[in-house]
């Protein structure tokens, strides 16, 4: 309970905030054309952007798990690749390959690149689980491949399809590197902006009230749509792999395609880091070393206490599902859909209000990695416990051993690579955080992120390089592990 | 005297799995208690486990109070091992360390693992085995040793063969009756497979609904079953209409027959109950007692759809070798072994399906 009420900080900042203010400050710091202009860009952005990672995302799986593509053990990977480069990795790559590029334009490629492996993965994963048979069933009964897709595959990648774009939506909102970068503003980019001018002042809460509330508006979208909405394979059937559609003359097109996709979305970025890795020399590459070190101190600390944090309301939610469960684990997951900014702002006004002494403390930092990754942890900690039969316990118990030493003999043990694999995905995660590092460290902090910021954000783009190698790699084990996760579906 | 339940009953929200359940186990005895699927059975020994606390009613063992309305002792105090459906082996220890898991360290401990290991039949070279590279079978023989490494007063059996292949499933029964029978162990089955239930124990309790209907011997409980539901859960039962003669016979389809077990509660239209193992199809005769109207091979039997002479019809299967043959249309005399068990009347089909 202590920690749902932690977790209702940045709520409760945002509903402060705005009360604090009142109407008519609120009004006079919302009702103005620079906050018309920040919306125009924000909600443009996420209305073009989640609509075009969910074509590229559903197309690219639905090419390597349905067609004969070739190479397409190869493509299912390759497409993935852009998710070891954090979005203002990528943004870096653009931005010194290109510098003209910027504005909607440019946040719009850059972040659909970005962010399209985000519903490719859900999607590849449904696509692996799909029974066959339906799609076996509609080609008896004539459809061609294309209406197969259309009237069978796609309504079932639907809960896919609004999951990864619900994720992709909440980024864009959240995302503040990758558009400063290219200079195009949004609500994010802007509360770092007013932060930085008044620090935690009324324009930063008022811009910070719009962002919530344009996040909230996202969450009721994706809940009004999905509905209902639930797919469960009927019968157990015998597994074998679906058949495949044949592109025929398509092939080389579709070949091209997916080549100027992955090289737009990875090999750009990626090659222009190795460009200016090149260009780097011995002064450039000295703070990386206690940058890695600070970073993974933050990162460790940060993937402990949401493990700790994540245990029980885990296994409250997997052993005893009930109304109770669903508002605690519905609690963190609205708490963790609010943008890292909020997150920051609610802290650095917490701590300054209630406990001024943990005001830009490590704890602080820590405790944001925790609101801010906390469901990373929570999925693989609950389906960890979920796997373990109750009745192993019970039979501990039988056996003459207490509830507790059970399940410190029985039940942890089996837990060990969920909590594992949770805490890599939060440290992982947290080692590329950018935002609330920035407004939350301790002053002296160099992480990997803010020190890549540091250089990038003043145009030093080799001192900036070996900071991007270091996020990459940083990115890639916790790519790895979701791709496997994926890939761990058989079909059937 | 081992266990005592009385007027055991358990509600979960307003639905009541078990009412007013209440036995006794003698030490040493072996109880199956066989129950449809959602009768309470595996309510009933989870409540004997310690999983579960009763609602109301008491839990006794060797005289000690294990639950009632002031007291729950735990599970893990209360000397009682617990075999689940599945086996339940903790997959990240080995054989050996399933089976020594609940002794203390002590140089006896390897011992006893040995002594449980040759009890249920297992081969020593499985104790280095994770459970994935057991059979079905052995993961059983495996859980059931764990349960007994402890020595504990009962053991619990939770449908520990339904999980397993039919060839199995026979196989492993035996080896755990004998280990059972070994040890000397007190032991409760539950089980919805009323051959298991009749075939494992020295006493049979028949629980349907959330409520005890039936218990005692297994052949008194199968051959003079309380009500027709019981007579009909525990295997193939044949209802006929019947009367009453008042001089301990009834007279049925099948002509007057000896009655067994009186449980119609007087008045001379009753039901009569019998089990297909009592009849005796012989080959086509002249005159006969009933008319093939359909004969249809199945297997090893040939499935004989009959026509009594007063109209009654039955479906009943004979063995496709017993040296006769039986065209549809033709007659066949029908001969009655043993008596029948009177039940009071109820509305009842005129036409049976019996194996």
């Amino acid at each position: 309970m202590l920690f749902a009420a932690a977790a209702l900080i940045p709520l409760g900042y945002v509903m402060l905030a705005a009360f604090d203010m009142g109407w008519a400050q609120f009004a006079e710091l919302v009702f103005r054309p620079r906050v018309g202009e920040l919306l125009t860009n924000t909600v443009l952005l996420v209305l073009l952007g989640v609509p075009f990672t969910v074509i590229l995302g559903v197309g690219g799986a639905w090419l390597v798990e349905r067609t004969d593509l070739p190479a397409r053990r190869v493509f299912a990977v390759l497409l993935v690749v852009p998710l070891t480069i954090p979005a203002f990795v990528a943004s870096y790559g653009w931005a010194s390959a290109i510098p003209s590029i910027h504005g909607l334009g440019g946040g719009l490629l850059v972040a659909t690149l970005a962010y399209y492996p985000l519903v490719y993965l859900p999607a590849l994963a449904t696509l692996r689980g799909l029974d066959p048979a339906l799609e076996e069933s509609a080609r008896s009964l004539g459809m061609n491949g294309w209406r197969v897709f259309i009237r069978v595959v796609l309504p079932q990648l639907r809960l896919a399809m609004l999951g990864g774009g619900l994720v992709v939506a909440l980024h864009l909102l959240a995302e503040y590197g990758a558009f400063a970068f290219l200079r195009f503003e949004t609500f994010t980019t802007a509360i770092v902006v007013a932060y930085q001018a008044t620090f935690a002042g009324p324009n930063a809460a008022a811009l910070g009230v719009v962002l919530a509330g344009l996040c909230f508006v996202v969450l009721v979208i994706e809940a009004a749509a999905r509905g209902r909405l639930r797919y469960a394979r009927v019968g157990s059937g015998t597994p074998h792999p679906a058949s495949r559609v044949a592109l025929g003359r398509a092939t080389p097109f579709v070949v091209a395609a997916l080549v100027v996709l992955v090289g737009a979305a990875a090999a750009v970025p990626l090659t222009n880091v190795a460009r200016w890795l090149f260009a780097t020399d011995a002064a450039d590459w000295q703070p990386l070393l206690g940058a890695t070190w600070q970073t993974v101190l933050l990162s460790v600390a940060g993937a402990l206490a949401a493990i700790v944090v994540a245990l029980p309301i885990a296994w409250i939610s997997a052993r005893y599902p009930g109304r109770t469960a669903r508002a605690l684990e519905g609690t963190y997951y609205v708490a963790s859909s609010l943008p890292a900014i909020i997150v920051a702002l609610a802290l650095v006004t917490f701590t300054l209000r209630v406990i001024p002494v943990m005001y830009q403390t490590v704890a602080t930092v820590v405790a944001a990695y925790v609101l801010i990754f906390l469901p990373r942890a929570l999925v693989s900690v609950r389906a960890g416990i979920a796997q373990i039969p109750e009745n192993l316990e019970e039979v501990a118990r039988s056996l003459g051993v207490s509830p507790l030493v059970a399940k410190g003999r029985v039940t942890m043990p089996l837990l060990v690579p969920s909590l594992a694999a949770g805490a890599a995905l939060v440290a992982l995660g947290a080692a590329n955080e950018l935002t609330a590092t920035l407004l939350l460290a301790p002053t002296g902090t160099r992480t990997v992120a803010t020190g890549f910021w540091a250089a990038a954000s003043a145009i030093e783009y080799a001192a900036a390089a070996p900071y991007a190698l270091t996020l990459v790699l940083l990115s890639v084990p916790a790519v790895v592990l979701m791709f496997a996760q994926v890939k761990a579906r058989r079909s059937g | 005297m081992t266990l005592q339940l009385s007027d055991v009953s358990k509600s979960f929200g307003a639905t009541t799995v078990l009412e007013a359940v209440g036995f006794e186990v003698e030490r040493g005895t072996r109880l199956a208690i066989v129950g449809a699927s959602g009768s309470g059975k595996s309510t009933l020994l989870r409540i004997i486990a310690g999983f579960e606390e009763p609602t109301t009613g008491s839990v006794g063992l060797e005289g000690r109070r294990l639950a009632d309305s002031t007291t729950n002792v735990g599970a893990h105090r209360r000397g009682i091992g617990y075999v689940a459906q599945d086996g339940a082996l903790f997959p990240h220890l080995t054989v050996r360390g399933n089976i020594a898991f609940g002794l203390r360290r002590s140089p006896s401990r390897e011992k006893r693992v040995h002594e449980v290991m040759e009890l249920t039949s297992l081969d020593p070279e499985l104790l280095e085995r994770y459970p994935h590279q057991l059979s079905g079978g052995q993961q059983q023989r495996v859980a059931l040793a764990r349960a007994l490494a402890p020595a504990p007063t009962v053991i619990l059996l939770d449908e520990p063969f339904s999980a397993l292949d039919t060839g199995l499933r026979a196989h492993t029964r035996e080896a755990m009756v004998a280990a059972l029978e070994r040890s000397g162990v007190t032991t409760i089955l539950v089980t919805h497979d009323q051959e298991e239930a009749l075939s494992f124990g020295h006493q049979l309790a028949v629980i349907s609904g959330g409520r005890l209907v039936q218990a005692g011997p297994p052949s008194e409980v199968f051959d003079a079953p309380l009500s027709a539901e019981v007579a009909e859960f525990l295997g193939a039962a044949l209802f006929l209409p019947a009367r009453t003669t008042g001089s301990g016979q009834a007279v049925c389809a099948f002509g007057e027959l000896d009655v067994r077990h009186d449980l119609s509660n007087g008045g001379q239209a009753v039901r009569a109950m019998l089990r297909p193992s009592q009849l005796h199809v012989g080959g086509p005769t002249g005159e006969g007692d009933a008319r093939v109207t359909a004969a249809r091979q199945n297997g090893s039997t040939v499935e004989l759809d009959l026509s009594l002479h007063d109209g009654f019809a039955l479906t009943h299967r004979v063995p496709l070798y017993d040296g006769h043959r039986f065209p549809a249309g033709c007659a066949v005399s029908v001969r009655v072994d043993g008596g029948v068990v009177l039940y009071a009347a109820a509305a009842t089909s005129d036409r049976a399906g019996t194996r």
